[in-house]
């Protein structure tokens, strides 16, 4: 008789437990508005990400294409993976004296594993993250970059 | 008359069949040689090292900074605590005392790493057993803690966000308020989890007395973590050996005796709320101070060896430091929970059928890239 009832009351409150699941995703089902799902690929216009966001190492420009990097090197230094390689070049600025600035800092976004050493190492300020996250080309050369844009100077002031 | 045609493989005989490293259920590249007769596991050899990085070798030609963003790509599901535990390791060796406020941010974040790392484990064990639902909802409440992650750190799962002397940048203004309304949220939303699989019939029957560990067998494994506990083991870091601003809070430190599935299930389970409780003790009175101590520009250990153990969501992290006054350490250890855990999976699953070992091997949460480094 005991094992009689045990029986009949395992199955009842084995369907009760599988009534109780379902009860959640009915709850669910029945409240749209519950949804948290992202239309991603059409909802790129206002898409906005995290300002922290790291998404790939910039060089930020102001309106007279200038820039703060002295070309010291410490980024370079920095970096764990060998992404950031710097070629400087030196120049004779308006004071007469010699300075070194940089031909070009060249970023390998496919070795970057964006530790923000470099961006939070920088003694003048240079990088930043930007906030781009669709990283996919074509061909591997695209992903090497050069930041600073062609015809920059550095900006005044910057030591 | 004719002979009849015999069955490929006769009924007493030993076959021996590979699961993985493509296989749904291992979470990653784990390859188990798995010998079975009939339906009934008699052996399970692993088979690691096919995501090995080597990432300890990688340790000792970087600087000490450097190394925090390679334990990110350990166990990447407790990324804060990674980063934690070597920061720890330096600080100790150079006697630095962080301020209060970065040791508590650093537990407010690791307490949430936690949470999504339960979160996923709930998601992706639903799933391994057949509940689809649950990866869905799983990760639905997980995105709310990357956002909180992603807004302060910067990364989502990888986020770097400590270095040695405190924190790389100071937390976002939204960070208190968003934190609250999650604990809030989620402390609604953690009963659900509860009535749509912790209940249910099919999962507690798939679960309970699968994969028995006793207490002594769990010692004699070293087994820490959710996995120790549910043994009866008493392996609570935070408890024992309190780092961060563990010494001023109070939780519980889970603790069953039954060592079956089930019930590493449920430490996991009973853990989220601990670490609910820690948060709300902590988020509202996060100290002002300084985000980072001033370091040197070259960080350099004294000569000695240093350790420092911390715990993730897994389990124990040790972290073990040769230094010889050079920038780059002579030699760095990781004694990684997930590599502890995996030793026993013949023990456990020794005797069950081969469902079950999906069953065992989903209750152990393994991290791959944290057992082959």
């Amino acid at each position: 008789m005991n094992s009689f009832t045990e029986y009949f009351r395992g199955i009842f409150n084995g369907l009760r437990s599988l009534f109780q699941g379902l009860g959640v995703t009915g709850k669910y089902f029945f409240k749209p508005g519950t949804t948290v799902t992202q239309q991603y690929p059409n909802n790129r216009k206002d898409l906005k990400m995290f300002d922290m966001f790291k998404g790939e190492v910039i060089m930020p420009h102001n309106e007279k294409n200038e820039h703060k990097c002295t070309g010291c090197g410490i980024c370079e230094i920095n970096c764990p993976n060998g992404s950031i390689e710097i070629i400087s070049a030196t120049i004779v600025n308006e004071d007469g004296k010699k300075q070194r600035i940089i031909d070009k800092h060249i970023y390998h976004l496919g070795m970057c594993t964006f530790c923000g050493l470099c961006v939070k190492t920088c003694p003048s300020q240079a990088l930043a993250f930007g906030q781009e996250f669709e990283h996919a080309v074509f061909d591997r050369t695209k992903l090497t970059k050069v930041l600073n844009q062609p015809g920059s100077k550095i900006m005044k002031g910057v030591e | 008359m004719e002979e009849p045609i015999k069955a490929p493989v006769p009924e007493q005989e030993e076959y021996v069949i590979n699961m993985g490293p493509q296989h749904p259920s291992t979470h990653g590249v784990l390859r188990l040689v798995v010998s079975l007769k009939g339906e009934i596991v008699q052996n399970v050899q692993p088979h690691i090292g096919y995501i090995h990085r080597g990432i300890e070798k990688m340790c000792e030609s970087i600087t000490y900074p450097q190394i925090i963003h390679l334990t990110d790509r350990m166990d990447y599901l407790s990324a804060h605590i990674n980063n934690e535990a070597v920061c720890l390791a330096v600080e100790k060796a150079l006697g630095i005392e962080v301020s209060d406020r970065v040791k508590v941010i650093r537990t407010i974040l690791s307490e949430l790493t936690r949470i999504q790392s339960h979160q996923l484990f709930w998601a992706t064990f639903g799933m391994d057993l057949g509940g689809l639902t649950c990866f869905f909802y799983g990760l639905r409440d997980r995105e709310k803690v990357l956002d909180i992650f992603e807004e302060t750190c910067g990364g989502r799962m990888i986020v770097s966000y400590n270095c040695p002397g405190g924190l790389m940048n100071d937390i976002h203004p939204n960070f208190q308020k968003r934190t609250k309304e999650f604990i809030k949220y989620f402390r609604d939303t953690l009963p659900e989890y509860d009535r749509l699989l912790t209940g249910n019939v099919i999962f507690q029957e798939r679960l309970k007395n699968i994969g028995t560990v006793t207490r002594e067998q769990a010692i004699a494994w070293g087994l820490t973590g959710p996995v120790g506990r549910a043994s009866g083991l008493s392996c609570d870091v935070r408890k024992h050996n309190p780092y961060s601003a563990y010494d001023r809070v109070t939780f519980n430190e889970i603790i069953y005796n039954e060592g079956d599935s089930f019930h590493r299930y449920k430490v996991r389970m009973d853990e989220m709320w601990e670490s609910m409780n820690i948060i709300e003790q902590l988020i509202d009175n996060i100290p002002s101070g300084a985000y980072a101590e001033k370091m040197k520009p070259v960080i350099k250990l004294p000569e000695g060896e240093y350790w420092q153990s911390v715990e993730t969501a897994r389990g124990e992290l040790g972290v073990y430091i040769v230094s010889d006054g050079n920038k780059n350490p002579y030699r760095v250890k990781f004694r990684s929970p997930n590599f502890v855990h995996l030793a026993p999976l013949n023990l456990m699953s020794q005797g069950a059928k081969i469902a079950d070992l999906v069953a065992i091997n989903g209750s152990l949460d393994l991290i791959i890239p944290d057992i082959d480094r």
